[in-house]
């Protein structure tokens, strides 16, 4: 992959690498065509199947916006937040919030979530996470943890377990060539969609997302060149954070906001971490996808249970098989 | 540097610390043997809500016993002890119930499924080197794949899950007793000092002592024939085992389990909490967590309860007992990483090396 | 006989030749020295020998039985123990418990286990930091504690990675005695990597020079240190000027 945090690639290799990639790629698509052909089979039903399809990229997408600032986060400062559904959950709060006081528009209230929580990112990074206190990885897990019990509790404490709805002004259901989607996913979609070229773009073209990728591939390196790496890490975990925050105010018409909503999401969102590859921003936008579209099957092949089943199943599969992610190279 | 130097340097270094005592464990299994003699006379005095915290408290301190086992002297971090808690609260629940098994039967059973089980997961977790995040990520995939397959399993009564059939009388037996008797705190009594021994025991055998080394460093460790494989999927099915004790006991005591409060991500946190609070990797340290979190919720309930003025507008919520352990984590990990009791114990030692 | 014997052994690292076809035998008793520039592979030499890496090709018999490929702690067991150039010591444990861990796959109980550890210990000239932490060990130190450990476990052959590297030649004296005394009265068999040349000459009976992972040359000290490959390998300079790096 070309982008970001791939500390061991080689410009010389980089063709090649691209091949790689590309011929990935091909085996993940046949691998997912299969999948599909298999749904029609079991179902016996196209249209379920591309109803299935439709939904499952779509919700995907969010998925995907979601587990690019967990991505960004371990790829650049090696943590694993914890925290970051709990943080997501925080911002559905605020969003609702928000619109019940001021009965702005949902999605403009990503004007407030996402500097919120980029300032949340920065003080749990500056507070909690950063100095020795915070240096190895079970201390990292721990305060995430610890971190995420708070938030959550912390509403639950205050707004109480009744879920809370937002409702989309104008809502209005879509037929995409037979598949009834609702107004509010697909918006969802092309914004989560949206979001993440933008932070893959502030990457690869802006002066603190080379300053980020530096830190990611080479932090002692980067400290040489004069970048001031706790700044960096601080801004990076903020990035990450300010990315639940968008998604948040995305997903907010089409979830009910409870203090606990979080959980879900973080399991997801590690799954897709691991599948697009530890720290690979453009592998966790596609492994959104994918594990959008195995959760929506997987209640077509396995009648009665869970959609997540399905998900941690490829999840243990990913994790023995390609740690490193399906785009990623074993090192 | 001149030999002289070297000679003076080595006579103001002192001969170094004196031998430490041959065998540590006579003095820990000492402190065990009085604290259960103490705690054997609790049920007896304690008010009756606090002696089923008092249970409670037992309850949490096996759990962070085999939790610490894998994690603290092993250093595998696991984040999904919940397995092998629910394990052993359903292999019991399933036999006394489909088969009219009695627990006691039904917590071996327990045990050794939930460590089969954890030799499974760590033979294929240690066999693809997971390591770190990915380990944790791994033992917590697998402990919800199980949440998520007894909740839609009809063998196991789906996400209803058991109800304890109840009978006329007590017998030690089946486990049951009148609601309140202080039997049960006895037998988690036994069953929690059984456990610390466990650890006290496999802490200072060659095989704990194995382990320690591989988790300090596992190449270092095999380089002088430490078998690495064998004792870390030793010690993953003595910690499963352990937790799965906990488990069992849990069903027979609250008569109800299903598959949020068995294999629910909290039963795994609240498991890390309690023994990195108390003191990760110490024998202590999960006794004294499970005081502190055990606790903690009668503590707030009490308060919330009847709350003073300022918190009135809490009256009646959830939340603040998490809320109190997750800061309490949090301040731990920051500020004392190697807990309360670990802490204490270093700055002791320290002063009396002094 | 060979009590350690490698043939065609090749290992590679993403491509590149960190061991090419790398023979050598080593009998019963004998004294051998490894020597090479940076990175010709002596370390990986090592980890493949004691079962850390696999070779992709080639096999290593130890003691006629072919342990190629076996896990490091098979290796350990049946005679064959390294010690690391970047010293490893089990950081929570005091520097007689690192050392008692190695023997415990051939003493049991507590006492033997402790006076064992502690002779050898005391044999490395630590005695005075042995119920102390590992970790407060200086350098030479821990050097030291790299050689007790490896002591600990038996060995029949002593593969030992840069020992003396760190040392200041007052300390490293003691450790070229013990080595020598080791080979006198334990019979061990030592194989040992080494920059300073001194004691590659005072002690080996045989040196094998590698050189980007090929055996360059094999022989007394005197025949390889004369050798004109050899000093063109260490790019022209006279190995022995490694003497007091």
């Amino acid at each position: 992959m070309t982008t970001t945090i791939d500390t061991d690639a080689p410009e010389t290799r980089a063709p090649s690498a691209t091949l790689a990639v590309l011929k990935r790629a091909g085996v993940v698509g046949a691998l997912v065509a299969a999948a599909v052909a298999v749904a029609l089979v079991q179902s016996g039903s196209g249209i379920v199947v591309w109803q299935s399809v439709v939904t499952g990229l779509l919700t995907g997408g969010l998925y995907g916006l979601i587990a690019m600032g967990l991505t960004l986060i371990f790829g650049v400062l090696d943590i694993v937040n914890f925290a970051h559904g709990a943080m997501l959950a925080v911002a559905m709060f605020i969003s609702f919030g928000v619109v019940a006081v001021t009965g702005l528009h949902p999605y403009l209230t990503m004007l407030i979530t996402v500097p919120a929580l980029f300032l949340v990112g920065v003080l749990v990074h500056r507070g909690l996470l950063s100095g020795s206190g915070g240096a190895t990885l079970e201390n990292q897990l721990l305060i995430t943890l610890g971190l995420s019990l708070l938030l959550e509790n912390g509403l639950l404490l205050f707004f109480g377990a009744e879920p809370k709805n937002v409702g989309l002004p104008g809502e209005t259901h879509l037929d995409v060539f037979g598949a009834v989607v609702a107004g509010s996913r697909l918006y969802a979609f092309l914004g989560a969609m949206a979001l993440g070229l933008l932070l893959y773009w502030m990457l690869q073209h802006t002066r603190l997302g080379t300053a980020i990728r530096a830190v990611a591939s080479n932090s002692a390196g980067a400290e040489l060149v004069g970048i001031n790496v706790r700044r960096i890490h601080t801004l990076t975990f903020a990035i990450g954070a300010a990315c639940a925050g968008a998604a948040a105010a995305l997903a907010v018409p089409l979830l009910s906001v409870t203090p606990t909503l979080g959980e879900q999401f973080n399991i997801t969102a590690f799954v897709v971490v691991v599948l697009g590859g530890m720290g690979n921003v453009v592998g966790a936008l596609v492994g959104g996808l994918l594990i959008g579209l195995v959760e929506q099957l997987t209640t077509i092949y396995l009648d009665g249970q869970s959609s997540l089943l399905g998900v941690f199943v490829v999840f243990v599969l990913v994790l023995f098989l390609r740690p490193q992610g399906l785009f990623g190279r074993r090192t | 540097m001149t030999d002289t130097a070297v000679e003076s340097r080595r006579e103001t270094r002192s001969a170094g610390p004196a031998a430490p005592p041959l065998r540590p464990q006579n003095r820990q299994f000492a402190v065990l043997a009085v604290l259960v003699l103490l705690a054997i006379p609790l049920p007896l005095i304690l008010p009756a809500a606090q002696g089923a915290v008092a249970v409670r408290i037992l309850i949490f301190l096996i759990m962070a016993v085999g939790w610490n086992i894998m994690s603290g002297f092993g250093g595998m971090f696991s984040f999904g002890h919940a397995a092998y808690f629910g394990l052993g609260a359903y292999t019991s629940a399933y036999l006394l119930v489909e088969h009219g098994v009695s627990p006691w039967v039904g917590m071996a059973a327990g045990m050794v499924v939930a460590a089969a089980v954890a030799m499974v997961i760590g033979y294929f977790s240690f066999r693809y080197e997971l390591k770190g995040a990915y380990f944790a990520l791994a033992t917590f995939a697998f402990a919800e794949m199980l949440r998520l397959i007894t909740t839609s399993s009809d063998a196991v009564n789906g996400a209803v899950g058991y109800q304890v059939p109840l009978i006329q009388g007590s017998s030690l037996g089946q486990m049951q007793f009148p609601a309140g008797s202080p039997a049960y705190f006895w037998i988690a009594l036994v069953l929690a000092g059984g456990a610390v021994a466990l650890s006290i025991l496999f802490r200072h055998s060659a095989a704990g002592r194995y382990v320690v080394a591989i988790r300090d460093d596992e190449l270092a460790a095999a380089s002088v024939g430490a078998p690495v494989m064998r004792h870390k999927l030793l010690t993953v099915a003595l910690s499963g085992a352990i937790t799965a004790v906990a488990g069992a006991f849990y069903t027979q005591y609250y008569l109800f389990i299903d598959p949020q409060l068995a294999f629910g991500s909290s039963v795994s946190i609240e498991a890390i909490v309690t023994a990195v609070i108390g003191g990760i990797g110490t024998i202590w340290g999960p006794v004294v967590g499970a005081v502190i979190v055990g606790s903690l919720s009668d503590v707030t309930a009490t308060l919330l309860a009847t709350p003073p003025e300022f918190l009135s507008f809490l009256q009646g919520r959830s939340g603040l007992d998490v809320i109190l352990y997750a800061v309490m984590l949090i301040l731990i990990v920051r500020l004392m990483p190697k807990g309360i009791f670990g802490t204490l114990a270093e700055k002791f030692s320290e002063r009396r090396r002094r | 006989m060979s009590v350690l014997e490698l043939s065609g052994v090749d290992k590679s690292f993403r491509g590149l030749r960190a061991l090419s076809d790398v023979d050598m035998a080593v009998s019963e008793g004998e004294i051998v020295g490894v020597i090479g520039p940076n990175g010709a592979g002596k370390t990986t030499l090592f980890n493949v020998i004691c079962g850390a890496l696999k070779p992709d090709a080639g096999s290593v018999r130890f003691a006629g039985e072919d342990v190629t490929g076996h896990k490091p702690e098979k290796i350990a067991r049946s005679g064959m123990v390294r010690t690391f150039q970047l010293m490893r010591p089990f950081a929570t444990m005091s520097v007689a418990e690192n050392v008692s861990l190695a023997a415990q796959h051939h003493t049991r109980g507590a006492e033997r286990l402790r006076g064992h550890a502690v002779e050898i210990v005391e044999r490395v000239g630590l005695r005075e930091w042995a119920y102390r932490p590992a970790t407060e060990l200086p350098t030479a130190g821990l050097k030291r504690l790299e050689l007790a450990r490896a002591l600990a476990a038996r060995p029949r052959v002593l593969l030992l990675d840069e020992v003396l590297a760190g040392l200041l030649p007052a300390e490293r004296e003691p450790v070229l005695d013990l080595l020598a005394e080791l080979r006198e009265q334990d019979g061990t068999t030592l194989v040992f990597i080494e920059h300073i040349m001194a004691a590659v000459m005072r002690l080996s009976d045989r040196v094998l020079v590698l050189d980007q992972g090929a055996v360059l040359a094999t022989g007394t000290p005197d025949e390889v240190t004369a050798d004109p490959r050899v000093i063109e390998a260490y790019l022209g300079e006279e190995p022995t000027t490694h003497a007091d790096a």
